[in-house]
């Protein structure tokens, strides 16, 4: 077995490479409860080496966005290498308490995770990368990094994970990292509301037709479109999946106003209105991720705020907390993956700002508060959120750590409406244990 | 005209000359029986004339009825597809409007052919999803005022285009404004419109 060939020469490109692409101020339009420090952080260095050039940034880039990690970067110099295994002093003088060593085993790669204080290997992983012009190798490479992620810290990262979004009224999606933007629908349909199933094979939209709306449902792998039965008339929109896949919550807006129904798709049955809104409005249906509860909007108490009720509509009651006359109207919820808190945003002076609410302490929590920003949704981590903001002037997707307040744009072509996040894609192909 | 009796009286001689055996004294027709033709002749002309003038007058009368009667419909039409609008993220009829949906209720009522289509719109100020279930609210509101009206509901239909498809895109209060409307349009037995009384 080759270890990877002692570093020597490492050039130290990190401090000025690193300040440059770092961590943006705090202050850019972001609260949140916890003090940002960025100290506090452990820091991590992808080991320089031969090899490897089309994993390395990606997964550095991986680890960067997991805001878990202060990355260091050095360089590798190949006439300084000498035999022997990690200097593990050299990098702890670094800084550093983790490196992350690629190392080749055949047509397969080795993946160690060392623990550089402990000077051992902490966890590793055999992983055969597709080639790097292949479609699946940057999620294979996306894989790994989740695995890196939830070595060091219990839970993996989101790296391997893809955002569903409305861009000049067609359907695209991008990874998380904000490669591969690509559009799924043509110019012959407008399409709102994307949602992703559990699994990622699918996903539902609403293919908006004059003042109307059915819901499809998209077959990933395929390319092929199913139209849910019950949304063939009226205006169907704001769906979402139970987490086992099977159930369709959604909005159909009609004669008799609007309300939150969920149908089978599984067997495309067993239609059941959830709501009964004589002269109030219930909308945009989330699941908690145990499937035995969804949140939604309602105008029943005038303005539209938060509620919450069992997954087949009884129990109905306030989820958010709101001083009438005071409180802004709340929109656009989506439950958490780990179950713990409800993004949403409310209109603060005439502008709309993403909050969190709690669900132990039924608190809210304003994350942003530059620009106008809406629609948030939950990282497959149940930590990062993305959203709409215009604060770069137009209508962007943007990904703030609830935990740290750091904040990223996720570049994009058009102005974007209506994100949806995936959760992680697992079972990776080539990735064994 | 004149070709014509000269053969019709040279075929007279023909069959008097191979006639009978008791020959006749053989003379012209006379000019007098061509006379009597073309006085009836003048007279079909004229009655065919005086027909056609009056057909003529009638489909001028026809046609002067109906462009009245287009005139009318347009006016109606126009009438019926006078937008109304609402307050920010409001779905009640102003009173502004009332009359202008009195006035679409009475149309409606004297017309019982016309169905109707009522598509409300919104601003893009308030959220996507939240903004289809507003319009669908304000094209309700517009419906309920006409049914209480007196016209039978069964004969209006509602949608909702939310935020997606603003009269104007421009970002101040005056498009807002604007965007924030119900639109009208007739689906059906809009061809011909009678003013209600």
């Amino acid at each position: 077995m080759r270890r990877w060939i002692g570093a020597v020469a490492l050039v130290l490109v990190a401090g000025s490479l690193a300040a440059q692409d770092s961590v943006p101020p705090v202050d850019q339009g972001v609260r949140v409860g916890i003090e940002y420090t960025p100290g506090v952080r452990p820091r991590l260095v992808v080991f320089p080496g031969p090899g490897y050039d089309s994993v390395r940034p990606i997964l550095q880039r991986d680890l960067d966005y997991s805001d878990r990690f202060e990355l260091i970067y050095v360089g590798y110099h190949p006439d300084g290498a000498s035999a022997g295994g990690v200097n593990y002093q050299l990098y702890r003088r670094l800084g550093a308490q983790y490196g992350v060593e690629l190392t080749p085993s055949g047509s397969a790669t080795v993946v160690r995770l060392h623990d550089l204080d402990a000077g051992e290997v902490r966890s590793h992983q055999t992983v055969i990368f597709p080639p790097p012009d292949a479609p699946e190798f940057r999620m294979a490479v996306h894989q790994i990094s989740d695995e890196i992620v939830r070595w060091v810290t219990g839970t993996p990262g989101y790296a391997a994970s893809r955002l569903a979004y409305v861009g000049r009224k067609r359907l695209w999606v991008v990874d998380s990292d904000g490669v591969g933007n690509r559009s799924l629908t043509g110019a012959d349909e407008a399409v709102l509301s994307p949602a992703w199933s559990p699994d990622g094979r699918r996903i539902v939209y609403t293919r908006f037709d004059e003042g109307m709306g059915s819901l499809q449902l998209l077959f990933l792998a395929s390319g092929s479109t199913v139209t849910v039965p019950s949304t063939r008339s009226g205006l169907n929109y704001a769906s979402a999946f139970s987490p086992d896949g099977r159930i369709l919550a959604y909005t159909r807006s009609g004669e008799g106003g609007t309300d939150v129904f969920r149908v089978d798709v599984g067997d495309m049955c067993c239609l059941q209105r959830l709501t009964v809104g004589r002269y109030a409005d219930n909308l945009s249906p989330t699941y908690s991720p145990d499937g035995r509860r969804i949140a939604f909007v309602s105008t029943r108490a005038g303005p539209p705020q938060i509620y919450v009720m069992s997954a087949d509509g009884t129990d109905q009651e306030l989820l958010a907390s709101f001083d009438f006359g005071a409180t802004g109207s709340s929109f656009a919820p989506e439950w958490s993956p780990d179950g713990a808190q409800v993004a949403f945003h409310r209109a603060i002076e005439g502008r709309f700002q993403v909050f969190v609410l709690d669900l132990a302490s039924r608190r809210v929590r304003q994350l942003t508060s530059a620009g106008r920003n809406e629609d948030p949704t939950w990282a497959p981590d149940g930590r990062h959120v993305a959203f709409v903001s215009t604060r770069s002037g137009r209508r962007q997707l943007w990904i703030v750590d609830t935990e740290t307040g750091r904040i990223r744009q996720l570049g994009t072509p058009d102005a974007v409406r209506l994100p949806s996040w995936s959760r992680r894609f697992g079972g990776a192909a080539g990735v064994n244990h | 005209m004149r070709r014509k009796f000269i053969v019709l009286a040279a075929g007279v001689l023909v069959a008097a000359a191979c006639g009978g055996s008791q020959p006749e004294p053989v003379t012209p027709a006379p000019v007098a029986i061509d006379s009597t033709a073309i006085k009836e002749q003048m007279r079909q002309d004229s009655i065919a004339a005086a027909e056609r003038a009056r057909a003529e007058a009638e489909r001028r009368a026809t046609e002067a009825a109906l462009a009245a009667a287009a005139l009318i419909t347009n006016q109606l039409t126009a009438e019926v597809h006078d937008m109304i609008n609402f307050d920010f993220d409001r779905s009640d009829i102003r009173m502004e409007d009332e009359a202008n949906l009195d006035r679409k209720a009475a149309i409606m009522m004297a017309n019982a052919a016309v169905r109707m289509r009522i598509a409300g719109h919104a601003d893009d100020r308030g959220s996507d999803e939240y903004n289809l279930a507003l319009g669908n609210r304000r094209a309700e509101s517009a419906k309920r005022y006409l049914v209480n009206q007196g016209v039978d509901g069964s004969r209006i239909n509602i949608v909702s285009f939310g935020e997606e498809r603003p009269l104007d895109p421009a970002q101040t209060e005056e498009a807002w404004t604007k965007n924030r409307r119900d639109e009208f349009e007739m689906t059906a037995g809009a061809s011909q419109l009678v003013a209600p009384n």
